[in-house]
Protein backbone atom coordinates (compact mmCIF):
# COMPACT_ATOMS: atom_id res chain seq x y z
CA UNK A 1 0.00 0.00 0.00
CA UNK A 2 2.72 2.44 1.00
CA UNK A 3 4.46 2.00 -2.35
CA UNK A 4 1.54 3.79 -3.99
CA UNK A 5 1.70 6.70 -1.55
CA UNK A 6 4.62 8.49 -3.21
CA UNK A 7 3.28 8.41 -6.79
CA UNK A 8 -0.12 9.41 -5.46
CA UNK A 9 1.43 12.37 -3.59
CA UNK A 10 3.28 13.45 -6.74
CA UNK A 11 0.02 13.15 -8.66
CA UNK A 12 -1.78 15.36 -6.12
CA UNK A 13 0.93 18.04 -6.34
CA UNK A 14 0.73 17.97 -10.13
CA UNK A 15 -3.05 18.21 -9.93
CA UNK A 16 -2.68 21.26 -7.69
CA UNK A 17 -0.37 22.98 -10.18
CA UNK A 18 -2.64 22.18 -13.10
CA UNK A 19 -5.70 23.40 -11.21
CA UNK A 20 -4.06 26.75 -10.41
CA UNK A 21 -2.75 26.96 -13.98
CA UNK A 22 -6.28 26.55 -15.26
CA UNK A 23 -7.28 29.84 -13.67
CA UNK A 24 -4.24 31.87 -14.71
CA UNK A 25 -4.58 34.04 -17.75
CA UNK A 26 -1.41 33.89 -19.85
CA UNK A 27 -2.41 37.12 -21.53
CA UNK A 28 -2.06 39.02 -18.28
CA UNK A 29 1.61 39.75 -18.09
CA UNK A 30 2.52 41.69 -14.94
CA UNK A 31 3.68 45.15 -15.90
CA UNK A 32 7.14 46.26 -14.78
CA UNK A 33 5.78 49.82 -14.79
CA UNK A 34 3.84 49.42 -11.56
CA UNK A 35 5.49 51.56 -8.88
CA UNK A 36 7.36 53.52 -11.55
CA UNK A 37 6.74 57.13 -12.60
CA UNK A 38 4.33 57.52 -15.50
CA UNK A 39 6.28 57.81 -18.81
CA UNK A 40 6.54 61.42 -19.94
CA UNK A 41 4.95 62.35 -23.25
CA UNK A 42 3.39 65.27 -25.03
CA UNK A 43 0.59 64.46 -27.45
CA UNK A 44 -2.07 66.51 -29.25
CA UNK A 45 -5.59 66.36 -27.82
CA UNK A 46 -8.14 64.46 -29.87
CA UNK A 47 -10.77 67.19 -29.96
CA UNK A 48 -8.36 70.13 -30.11
CA UNK A 49 -5.21 68.95 -31.89
CA UNK A 50 -3.66 72.40 -31.47
CA UNK A 51 -3.57 71.84 -27.70
CA UNK A 52 -1.07 69.44 -26.21
CA UNK A 53 -1.39 67.28 -23.12
CA UNK A 54 1.36 66.00 -20.89
CA UNK A 55 1.00 63.86 -17.71
CA UNK A 56 2.97 66.55 -15.87
CA UNK A 57 -0.22 68.64 -15.76
CA UNK A 58 -1.98 65.96 -13.66
CA UNK A 59 0.41 66.25 -10.69
CA UNK A 60 -1.43 66.40 -7.39
CA UNK A 61 -4.43 64.45 -8.68
CA UNK A 62 -5.28 60.78 -8.80
CA UNK A 63 -6.23 59.96 -12.37
CA UNK A 64 -6.90 57.14 -14.79
CA UNK A 65 -5.29 56.64 -18.15
CA UNK A 66 -7.45 54.49 -20.38
CA UNK A 67 -5.98 53.20 -23.64
CA UNK A 68 -8.71 52.84 -26.23
CA UNK A 69 -9.40 52.80 -29.95
CA UNK A 70 -12.48 52.85 -32.13
CA UNK A 71 -11.29 49.63 -33.82
CA UNK A 72 -11.09 47.81 -30.51
CA UNK A 73 -14.01 45.49 -29.79
CA UNK A 74 -13.41 45.08 -26.03
CA UNK A 75 -13.35 48.87 -25.70
CA UNK A 76 -17.03 48.80 -26.65
CA UNK A 77 -17.65 46.32 -23.82
CA UNK A 78 -16.06 48.46 -21.14
CA UNK A 79 -17.26 51.80 -22.50
CA UNK A 80 -20.66 51.97 -20.72
CA UNK A 81 -18.85 51.27 -17.44
CA UNK A 82 -16.49 54.17 -18.01
CA UNK A 83 -19.34 56.49 -19.00
CA UNK A 84 -21.14 55.50 -15.82
CA UNK A 85 -17.98 55.92 -13.75
CA UNK A 86 -17.35 59.41 -15.14
CA UNK A 87 -20.92 60.43 -14.25
CA UNK A 88 -20.67 59.28 -10.64
CA UNK A 89 -17.09 60.06 -9.69
CA UNK A 90 -14.88 63.09 -9.73
CA UNK A 91 -11.87 61.19 -11.03
CA UNK A 92 -10.23 62.44 -14.22
CA UNK A 93 -10.02 59.83 -17.00
CA UNK A 94 -7.55 60.62 -19.75
CA UNK A 95 -8.07 58.60 -22.92
CA UNK A 96 -5.04 57.50 -24.89
CA UNK A 97 -6.50 57.02 -28.33
CA UNK A 98 -4.14 54.34 -29.58
CA UNK A 99 -3.32 53.95 -33.29
CA UNK A 100 -6.68 55.27 -34.37
CA UNK A 101 -7.98 57.66 -36.98
CA UNK A 102 -9.01 60.89 -35.18
CA UNK A 103 -12.21 61.12 -37.27
CA UNK A 104 -13.23 57.55 -36.39
CA UNK A 105 -12.36 58.17 -32.73
CA UNK A 106 -14.46 61.33 -32.52
CA UNK A 107 -17.42 59.66 -34.24
CA UNK A 108 -17.14 56.72 -31.81
CA UNK A 109 -17.26 59.04 -28.80
CA UNK A 110 -20.12 61.04 -30.28
CA UNK A 111 -22.09 57.83 -30.71
CA UNK A 112 -21.30 56.04 -27.46
CA UNK A 113 -20.69 58.94 -25.08
CA UNK A 114 -17.45 60.54 -23.96
CA UNK A 115 -16.33 59.62 -20.43
CA UNK A 116 -12.94 61.24 -20.87
CA UNK A 117 -11.78 64.49 -19.35
CA UNK A 118 -9.80 64.63 -22.54
CA UNK A 119 -8.32 62.19 -25.03
CA UNK A 120 -4.95 62.37 -26.70
CA UNK A 121 -4.04 60.93 -30.10
CA UNK A 122 -1.20 58.42 -30.20
CA UNK A 123 -1.31 57.94 -33.96
CA UNK A 124 1.83 55.82 -34.28
CA UNK A 125 1.48 53.98 -30.98
CA UNK A 126 4.83 55.21 -29.67
CA UNK A 127 3.46 56.39 -26.34
CA UNK A 128 1.62 53.08 -26.16
CA UNK A 129 4.96 51.29 -26.36
CA UNK A 130 6.31 53.47 -23.52
CA UNK A 131 3.35 52.30 -21.44
CA UNK A 132 3.98 48.68 -22.40
CA UNK A 133 0.59 48.48 -24.10
CA UNK A 134 0.02 45.19 -25.92
CA UNK A 135 -3.70 44.57 -25.64
CA UNK A 136 -6.13 47.44 -25.93
CA UNK A 137 -8.02 48.35 -23.76
CA UNK A 138 -5.68 48.89 -20.84
CA UNK A 139 -6.25 51.15 -17.85
CA UNK A 140 -3.67 52.65 -15.52
CA UNK A 141 -4.30 54.18 -12.09
CA UNK A 142 -1.83 56.99 -11.44
CA UNK A 143 -1.33 58.61 -8.04
CA UNK A 144 -0.77 62.25 -7.03
CA UNK A 145 2.99 61.93 -7.36
CA UNK A 146 2.63 60.64 -10.92
CA UNK A 147 3.43 57.01 -10.05
CA UNK A 148 1.60 54.15 -11.77
CA UNK A 149 -0.14 52.11 -9.07
CA UNK A 150 -2.28 49.64 -10.98
CA UNK A 151 -2.77 48.34 -14.48
CA UNK A 152 -5.88 46.68 -15.79
CA UNK A 153 -5.15 44.60 -18.88
CA UNK A 154 -8.18 44.14 -21.08
CA UNK A 155 -11.63 45.57 -20.51
CA UNK A 156 -12.48 47.10 -17.14
CA UNK A 157 -15.08 44.88 -15.48
CA UNK A 158 -17.52 45.66 -12.68
CA UNK A 159 -15.49 43.37 -10.41
CA UNK A 160 -12.21 45.10 -11.20
CA UNK A 161 -13.78 48.52 -10.80
CA UNK A 162 -15.54 47.83 -7.49
CA UNK A 163 -12.97 45.45 -6.06
CA UNK A 164 -9.69 47.07 -7.04
CA UNK A 165 -9.79 50.35 -8.90
CA UNK A 166 -12.25 52.28 -6.72
CA UNK A 167 -10.78 51.21 -3.34
CA UNK A 168 -7.31 52.08 -4.66
CA UNK A 169 -8.45 55.51 -5.84
CA UNK A 170 -10.03 56.20 -2.43
CA UNK A 171 -6.86 55.11 -0.67
CA UNK A 172 -4.67 57.23 -2.94
CA UNK A 173 -6.95 60.24 -2.54
CA UNK A 174 -6.34 60.19 1.22
CA UNK A 175 -2.57 60.08 0.79
CA UNK B 1 8.22 25.99 -64.72
CA UNK B 2 9.90 29.08 -66.08
CA UNK B 3 6.60 30.63 -67.10
CA UNK B 4 5.20 29.88 -63.67
CA UNK B 5 8.15 31.63 -62.05
CA UNK B 6 7.68 34.58 -64.39
CA UNK B 7 3.99 34.81 -63.48
CA UNK B 8 4.78 34.58 -59.78
CA UNK B 9 7.41 37.28 -60.06
CA UNK B 10 5.00 39.55 -61.92
CA UNK B 11 2.31 39.01 -59.30
CA UNK B 12 4.80 39.58 -56.50
CA UNK B 13 6.05 42.76 -58.13
CA UNK B 14 2.49 44.02 -58.59
CA UNK B 15 1.47 43.16 -55.02
CA UNK B 16 4.77 44.00 -53.36
CA UNK B 17 5.32 47.28 -55.22
CA UNK B 18 2.57 49.49 -53.77
CA UNK B 19 2.68 47.73 -50.38
CA UNK B 20 6.38 48.49 -50.16
CA UNK B 21 5.71 52.11 -51.00
CA UNK B 22 3.20 52.40 -48.13
CA UNK B 23 5.52 50.68 -45.68
CA UNK B 24 6.12 53.10 -42.82
CA UNK B 25 8.83 50.89 -41.38
CA UNK B 26 12.29 51.97 -42.44
CA UNK B 27 14.13 48.70 -42.97
CA UNK B 28 17.74 48.71 -41.90
CA UNK B 29 19.76 49.35 -45.02
CA UNK B 30 23.16 48.15 -43.97
CA UNK B 31 23.33 44.30 -43.96
CA UNK B 32 25.12 44.14 -40.57
CA UNK B 33 22.43 46.27 -38.96
CA UNK B 34 19.72 44.24 -40.69
CA UNK B 35 21.19 41.02 -39.29
CA UNK B 36 21.39 42.52 -35.80
CA UNK B 37 17.82 43.69 -36.09
CA UNK B 38 16.56 40.22 -37.01
CA UNK B 39 18.62 38.55 -34.28
CA UNK B 40 17.23 40.92 -31.66
CA UNK B 41 13.68 40.48 -32.92
CA UNK B 42 14.06 36.68 -32.69
CA UNK B 43 14.94 36.92 -29.00
CA UNK B 44 11.82 38.89 -28.17
CA UNK B 45 8.36 37.47 -27.65
CA UNK B 46 5.42 39.13 -29.31
CA UNK B 47 2.96 39.78 -26.47
CA UNK B 48 -0.04 39.73 -28.80
CA UNK B 49 0.61 36.26 -30.23
CA UNK B 50 2.68 34.83 -27.44
CA UNK B 51 4.15 31.85 -29.22
CA UNK B 52 5.73 33.93 -31.93
CA UNK B 53 8.77 36.14 -31.75
CA UNK B 54 8.67 39.75 -32.85
CA UNK B 55 10.59 38.66 -35.95
CA UNK B 56 7.91 36.13 -36.96
CA UNK B 57 4.73 37.86 -35.91
CA UNK B 58 2.77 40.11 -38.20
CA UNK B 59 0.76 41.62 -35.35
CA UNK B 60 0.76 45.41 -35.45
CA UNK B 61 2.62 45.61 -32.17
CA UNK B 62 5.38 43.38 -33.55
CA UNK B 63 5.66 45.64 -36.60
CA UNK B 64 5.95 48.69 -34.32
CA UNK B 65 8.54 47.00 -32.13
CA UNK B 66 10.61 45.97 -35.15
CA UNK B 67 10.51 49.62 -36.16
CA UNK B 68 11.72 50.56 -32.66
CA UNK B 69 14.60 48.09 -32.95
CA UNK B 70 15.63 49.46 -36.34
CA UNK B 71 15.47 53.04 -35.14
CA UNK B 72 17.48 52.30 -32.04
CA UNK B 73 20.12 50.43 -34.03
CA UNK B 74 20.34 53.41 -36.36
CA UNK B 75 20.72 55.66 -33.31
CA UNK B 76 23.74 53.62 -32.25
CA UNK B 77 22.23 51.85 -29.23
CA UNK B 78 23.81 48.58 -28.12
CA UNK B 79 21.93 45.27 -28.10
CA UNK B 80 21.81 45.32 -24.29
CA UNK B 81 20.29 48.81 -24.33
CA UNK B 82 17.63 47.77 -26.83
CA UNK B 83 16.73 44.63 -24.86
CA UNK B 84 16.65 46.81 -21.72
CA UNK B 85 14.22 49.17 -23.48
CA UNK B 86 11.87 46.22 -24.10
CA UNK B 87 12.09 44.68 -20.62
CA UNK B 88 11.56 48.11 -18.98
CA UNK B 89 8.22 48.29 -20.75
CA UNK B 90 7.03 44.71 -21.09
CA UNK B 91 8.93 42.87 -18.35
CA UNK B 92 11.12 39.77 -18.56
CA UNK B 93 8.27 37.93 -20.25
CA UNK B 94 9.33 39.44 -23.60
CA UNK B 95 12.59 37.53 -23.41
CA UNK B 96 12.49 33.97 -24.71
CA UNK B 97 15.57 33.32 -22.58
CA UNK B 98 14.68 34.71 -19.17
CA UNK B 99 17.53 36.07 -17.00
CA UNK B 100 18.71 34.12 -13.95
CA UNK B 101 17.11 35.83 -10.95
CA UNK B 102 15.73 34.86 -7.56
CA UNK B 103 12.27 34.60 -9.12
CA UNK B 104 13.48 32.45 -12.03
CA UNK B 105 15.79 30.07 -10.17
CA UNK B 106 13.20 27.30 -10.15
CA UNK B 107 12.69 27.74 -13.88
CA UNK B 108 16.40 27.29 -14.58
CA UNK B 109 17.19 24.66 -11.95
CA UNK B 110 13.88 22.76 -12.21
CA UNK B 111 14.78 20.37 -15.05
CA UNK B 112 18.12 19.53 -13.39
CA UNK B 113 16.40 18.90 -10.06
CA UNK B 114 13.81 16.67 -11.71
CA UNK B 115 16.57 14.67 -13.42
CA UNK B 116 18.42 14.30 -10.13
CA UNK B 117 15.24 13.11 -8.43
CA UNK B 118 14.61 10.61 -11.22
CA UNK B 119 18.17 9.24 -10.92
CA UNK B 120 17.78 8.86 -7.15
CA UNK B 121 14.45 7.03 -7.52
CA UNK B 122 15.94 4.75 -10.19
CA UNK B 123 18.98 3.97 -8.00
CA UNK B 124 16.77 3.10 -5.07
CA UNK B 125 14.61 0.83 -7.22
CA UNK B 126 17.68 -0.94 -8.67
CA UNK B 127 19.21 -1.44 -5.22
CA UNK B 128 15.96 -2.89 -3.86
CA UNK B 129 15.86 -5.32 -6.76
CA UNK B 130 19.47 -6.38 -6.09
CA UNK B 131 18.71 -6.97 -2.41
CA UNK B 132 15.79 -9.29 -3.12
CA UNK B 133 17.19 -12.84 -2.52
CA UNK B 134 17.47 -15.06 -5.59
CA UNK B 135 14.80 -17.85 -5.71
CA UNK B 136 15.90 -21.05 -3.91
CA UNK B 137 16.24 -23.98 -6.38
CA UNK B 138 13.72 -26.84 -5.97
CA UNK B 139 14.73 -30.03 -4.23
CA UNK B 140 14.42 -33.35 -6.06
CA UNK B 141 11.10 -34.24 -4.35
CA UNK B 142 9.58 -30.84 -5.08
CA UNK B 143 10.63 -31.07 -8.72
CA UNK B 144 9.02 -34.50 -9.08
CA UNK B 145 5.79 -33.23 -7.50
CA UNK B 146 5.70 -30.21 -9.79
CA UNK B 147 6.20 -32.38 -12.88
CA UNK B 148 3.37 -34.71 -11.75
CA UNK B 149 1.02 -31.79 -11.14
CA UNK B 150 1.79 -30.26 -14.52
CA UNK B 151 1.16 -33.58 -16.28
CA UNK B 152 -2.19 -34.01 -14.53
CA UNK B 153 -3.15 -30.51 -15.55
CA UNK B 154 -2.21 -31.16 -19.18
CA UNK B 155 -4.21 -34.40 -19.19
CA UNK B 156 -7.26 -32.67 -17.70
CA UNK B 157 -6.99 -30.03 -20.40
CA UNK B 158 -6.92 -32.69 -23.13
CA UNK B 159 -10.02 -34.35 -21.65
CA UNK B 160 -11.88 -31.06 -21.54
CA UNK B 161 -10.99 -30.35 -25.17
CA UNK B 162 -12.55 -33.60 -26.38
Amino acid sequence: MSRFLLPFGVFLVLLGFLFVGLKLNPREVPSPLIGKPVPEFTLPQLHEPAKAFSPQSMRGRVWLLNVWASWCVSCRDEHPLLVDFAKNHQVAIVGLNYKDKPDDAQAWLAQLGDPYTLSVSDLEGRVGIDFGVYGVPETFVIDKQGVIRYKQIGAVTVDALQGKILPLIRELDQG
Amino acid sequence: MRTLAAILLTVLAAVGGPAGANEAVPTAQDPVAAKRSVELARKLRCLVCQNQSIAESSAELAVDLRRQINEQIAAGRTDAEIVGFMTDRYGDFVLYQPPLKVTTVLLWAGPGLLLLLAVLVLRRALRQQAETPAPVPLTGDERARATRLLREEAAAGRDAAR
